[in-house]
């Protein structure tokens, strides 16, 4: 197998995956699977990396699982490629908006620590649209290492909101890559809430024209949890636009990472670029830890970027208090209002109920 | 009622408020002036629970409850509302949602049912109409981008659908121009009853004019110095506040 990348290399320098080499993996035993989330979608279940007939209630447009060869040299997407055994294959024809699909993967290391590798592919056909929810669940010890490849085409429109909250003594590390053709948008979301190591590498690819892309997330993390978020877009094309709003909140000893390139070719004028990182530090204790790259080649372009790292504000909460509202419930306002525009493009109903509830939750539980 | 009796205060060992007396009765309006740095905006603080202002002896009790010992968000369930010099900006929550949720809180912790969202949007629009202003004032993240007077007025419409027992409204004129002025005044104005009491701090006369008070108190150097009728805040007004520690 390709060994796990170490912190020697820069694109890993703050993430350690020492303690998940550490663990050796078996193969998965069978599991009973607890009730899973239902948003009354056409549903694509995974149990421990392998497709589910008997839970899921597939989409139209999902084709048969076939391996295909690795190009890159990113050793988690190598790994994948030498381990996968399933993945989702959709394919929504040209002009069809194939509607809304869950996608949830359910691991158990609970017998066993298991590791999968699902290989997901997602492509869109010219005017196609589709909303893709993604759900990441399980128990126990377990290495979930999927990799997502997305193309889209002219004017395509992917919608991929993805809830990340895997068990706590899970590592989850995703590799997402999008093609984005002239037009196409892919407006992502992440929230991170699971995971006792967690990194979601995305590279986003605009390609033609006036492509666009949203790659937003949140991260709540508690505990020694840590979460990384990883970007690359590489504007190709001129006139293209990509935003991310990523936002941390940290509790205990939680360490959050963001790591987030824009690469804008000669042949991209008039780029867009914006890109915003903050976090909230709950604990003393807590750290992130923050890199943004810029690295420009055309001479025309709109680049910002910016990171904070604070605390929630006293006198914010004191004027929430003095109007009755109990301090708990005014720190949680606070907090869902700083995640607020991190969560601007989900604006598909059901997936931002989820979301909600989701924060709510993780706040409760604290 | 609200009943004062030598209070002291201190921010981090400096000794602000040096034994204040003073009461309140029920349906009376009284006003507190005085100069910078005589401890007024510390009084609305202590007693509206803020953290970082030790209280270093005295009391104070409103309608027979010690507040003092209160959370603040219990003292605003129990009657008591501050209407601040500087409104806070909570970029990110909507002004709706905000006055929603602290008015249903209140009611909560009064043992009154919650008011849904439909029901608040009638009540909360009657009240902008009575008090002149825009509908949009709901849809705006709270205070974010309001202007001085914006901010009073927000201030004001959170008191009116609060119902406050008690407001201490701390330089709410400061930064106000007349017509505004005028619209907070009638806010005020507009809750007086047999029921509800205020105390106004300010440095101007200007603004009981609007606001006639049944007391002024001359607050100085920690203390109250004087009190009197609304003829009072005239003669500061000519006068102002030298001489007043010693009288």
């Amino acid at each position: 197998m390709t060994a796990l990348p170490s912190r020697k290399l820069e694109a890993w320098r703050y993430t350690d995956l020492r303690a998940l080499a550490a663990i050796s993996f078996a193969e998965p035993a069978p599991v009973t699977v607890p009730a899973l989330p239902d948003l009354g979608l056409p549903k694509i279940v995974f149990v421990n990396g392998m497709y589910s007939v008997s839970l899921s209630t597939p989409p139209e447009f999902l084709q048969k699982f076939a391996q295909v060869a690795e190009a890159s040299d990113l050793p988690l997407a190598l790994i994948n490629a030498e381990q996968a055994r399933d993945g989702v294959t959709l394919s929504v024809p040209d002009g069809v908006d194939a509607g809304a699909v869950l996608l949830i993967s359910y691991a158990s290391g609970i017998k066993n620590p298991v590791a999968l590798h699902p290989r997901h592919r997602i492509t869109l056909g010219r005017d196609a649209k589709l909303t893709l929810i993604e759900i990441a669940m399980g128990e126990g010890i377990y290495w979930h290492n999927p990799v997502v490849d997305i193309a889209l085409h002219d004017s395509a429109v992917l919608a991929h909101y993805r809830l990340q909250n895997e068990g706590e003594e899970a590592f989850h590390l995703a590799t997402l890559r999008a093609k984005i053709a002239a037009n196409a948008a892919y407006e992502s979301f992440s929230l991170v809430l699971g995971a006792k190591l967690s990194r979601a590498e995305f590279h986003a690819t605009l390609m033609g024209p006036k492509a666009s892309t949203h790659l937003n997330a949140a991260q709540l993390l508690r505990g020694h949890q840590l979460g990384d978020f990883t970007s690359i877009v590489a504007h190709d094309a001129p006139d293209c636009g990509s935003r991310q709003t990523v936002k941390s909140v940290l509790d205990g000893h939680a360490r959050g990472v963001f790591q987030g390139r824009i690469e804008v070719a000669r042949a991209a004028q008039k780029t867009d670029g914006y890109q915003m990182n903050q976090a909230l530090l709950l604990s003393p204790d807590a750290e992130m830890d923050i890199k943004p790259e810029l690295e420009i080649f055309a001479d025309d372009v709109k680049c910002s970027h910016g990171a904070t790292i604070g605390a929630l504000d006293p006198e914010q909460i004191f004027y929430l208090r003095s109007r009755g509202i109990p301090e708990d419930q005014a720190r949680s306002m606070l907090i869902r209002a700083f995640l607020s525009e991190a969560l601007e493009p989900v604006t598909h109903a059901l997936a931002r109920e989820m979301f909600e509830t989701a924060i709510e939750t993780w706040w409760a539980q604290k | 009622m609200l009943e004062i009796k030598n209070l002291s205060a201190a921010i981090a060992d400096k000794e602000i408020l040096r034994g204040v007396d003073l009461t309140v009765p029920d349906g009376e309006i009284h006003a507190i002036m005085g100069p910078n740095g005589a401890g007024k905006s510390t009084l609305s603080y202590v007693l509206s629970g803020r953290e970082g202002y030790e209280v270093t002896g005295g009391s104070a009790v409103y309608n027979g409850q010690d507040i003092l010992a209160l959370t603040p968000e219990a003292r605003a369930a129990a009657g008591i509302f501050l209407a601040f010099q500087y409104p806070v900006e909570l970029p990110g929550v909507g002004n709706a949602n905000f006055i929603r949720t602290a008015l249903n809180a209140v009611r909560r912790a009064r043992g009154e049912p919650e008011l849904d969202a439909v029901a608040f949007l009638k009540l909360a629009r009657a009240e902008l109409k009575k008090l002149s202003m825009p509908d949009d004032m709901l849809k705006r993240n709270v205070n974010v981008g309001f202007s001085g007077g914006e901010k009073k007025r927000n201030e004001v419409f959170q008191m009116a659908l609060l119902q406050p027992g008690l407001a201490i409204l701390d330089e709410t004129d400061s930064g106000l121009d007349i017509d505004a002025l005028k619209i907070v005044s009638d806010g005020v104005n507009a809750l007086r009853g047999p029921k509800f009491s205020a105390l106004v701090i300010t440095h101007y006369q200007r603004l009981l004019d609007h606001i006639v008070p049944d007391r002024v108190h001359v607050l100085s150097a920690g203390r109250i110095v004087r009190s009197g009728g609304p003829e009072l805040a005239l003669e500061l007004e000519a006068h102002g506040y030298a001489g007043q520690e010693a009288a």
